[in-house]
């Protein structure tokens, strides 16, 4: 039953055998032991499950794992990569972006994935690419926020000269 | 939730994918965006033994307008639509239709022809086809055949595909004129499924409706084709009279049943309100442009 696949994973490529009904956030939670990917409604609506499949935010509820093979998966551990916050997980907490945290990683991709298309987005282009996660606590304002913030930080972090931020 | 077990094939090109499915019959099921099927298999609603997953079919995903004809790929994306500036500028009922299936997730996986092919009754993209007198191109081992949208729909997911086809191509007589169009969609958040949408594609000549289009979602068994509103519209010139008929004609035509999303008289009144503010909207974008 099991079919070989292989997967770059955050840059890493993993090869693994699956069943073909092995649904892709079970690949990634069970098998690559990435938890911080979540399984909220299981039913496609709510977002928390989101990854980037070849840089594309999708469901991975709704997606099967052998449909992985040879593409480049990117999950939310690859944002604090290197050991120091993302602009983008620094914002999240600055501006209290969350409360209980369960949509958070998806909320996180979803926004990664924006913000590498369009740097500068308005809240009303935060609030239409957030449209298919889910949050049941805080209303979104300090999510949009967050964005925001992270967008900025990003700018200006862009904006600084290789190297210069190690001078002090 | 796990979908029952099943063998997969991902065929590289469209005979592979037409071969398997001849062998498999009824025992194989196409697998594209997946954002309807794969949750149907997990709560068991489907559990074909065969999966044949298109996606790593090449050219399957084109669209082109050449020799009057609009032809999009069975795996043109949802996002694909939302983003194409030809699409808005030529078939505004596509472009707006696109930005409001499901949500920005569901539509950067989700195709426009696997959602025909799931033929939702409440799915939006079979009442644009409708409104665009779309054709579909069902593709077999042993051919090839083409069927227009009004002949497609059979009730909720039913349609004229045999299990032994594929829908390889969506084929759109091409825009002339000054075309305009809209797709206005009740739901009650982001990501439900329609309450009531009403899609309209319209074509002017010298002031007057060459051609009108209205499709209606959500309110029958299977997408509606206002077929008596179209035909009330065609040759007029498009002013508040043309318009209150065409809207009367449409509420008449939709079979809503109550839900909770609606009773059958609120729903049967958004169809009648969105064929006239969907005709306005037509109208000026076809004002505005070719």
């Amino acid at each position: 039953m099991g079919r070989p696949i292989t997967v770059t994973v955050n840059g890493e490529k993993t090869s693994a055998e699956v069943e073909p009904r092995l649904l892709l956030v079970h690949f990634i939670r069970e098998r690559l032991r990435l938890t911080g990917t979540h399984i909220g409604c299981d039913t496609t609506h709510c977002g928390a499950c989101t990854v980037l499949f070849d840089g594309v935010p999708v469901k991975s509820c709704t997606m099967l794992a052998v449909q992985a093979d040879g593409r480049q998966l990117t999950t939310v551990e690859a944002l604090h990569a290197g050991g120091a916050l993302h602009p983008i997980q620094a914002a999240f907490k600055e501006e209290h972006g969350l409360q209980c945290g369960f949509c958070t990683p998806g909320m996180m991709m979803s926004s990664f994935a924006l913000l590498a298309e369009n740097p500068d987005p308005t809240e009303e282009e935060i609030r239409w690419a957030l449209s298919g996660n889910i949050c049941r606590c805080t209303g979104y304002m300090n999510i949009v926020k967050a964005v925001r913030a992270a967008a900025v930080q990003m700018k200006e972090a862009a904006a600084v000269p290789a190297g210069a931020a190690t001078g002090s | 939730m796990l979908p029952a077990p099943f063998e997969y094939h991902a065929p590289h090109t469209t005979e592979e994918t037409l071969e398997l499915l001849d062998q498999l019959g009824d025992e194989g099921k196409v697998l594209a965006g997946g954002q309807s099927l794969i949750p149907l298999l997990k709560l068991r609603f489907a559990s074909p033994a065969h999966l044949v997953d298109v996606n790593r079919v090449p050219g399957l995903d084109v669209i082109e307008e050449r020799d009057g004809v609009l032809r999009i790929g069975a795996l043109f994306r949802h996002k694909a639509a939302e983003r194409s500036t030809m699409l808005a500028s030529r078939y505004p009922v596509i472009a707006e239709a696109a930005g409001q299936v499901a949500d920005p997730i569901v539509r950067n996986r989700g195709t426009v022809g696997g959602s025909l092919a799931h033929a939702d009754p409440a799915g939006d993209w079979g009442s644009v086809m409708l409104a665009l007198d779309a054709e579909f191109v069902l593709q077999s081992k042993s051919g090839r055949r083409s069927v227009k949208a009004r002949d497609f729909f059979s009730g909720p997911f039913s349609t004229a595909l045999q299990p032994n086809e594929l829908l390889t191509e969506i084929r759109i007589p091409a825009a002339q004129g000054r075309t305009g169009g809209a797709y206005l969609k009740l739901e009650r958040k982001v990501g439900d499924f329609a309450t009531v949408a009403v899609a309209v594609h319209l074509q002017m000549d010298d002031g007057k409706v060459r051609s009108a289009g209205i499709g209606l979602t959500a309110v029958g068994a299977q997408n509606l084709k206002a077929e008596q509103a179209e035909a009330a519209l065609r040759g007029r010139p498009l002013d508040d009279a043309a318009i209150n008929e065409a809207a009367e004609l449409a509420a008449a035509a939709a079979e809503p049943k109550a839900d909770q999303r609606g009773s059958e008289a609120y729903k049967r009144n958004v169809v009648r309100v969105f064929t006239q503010r969907g005709l306005r909207r037509a109208r000026e974008r076809a004002r505005g442009g070719a």
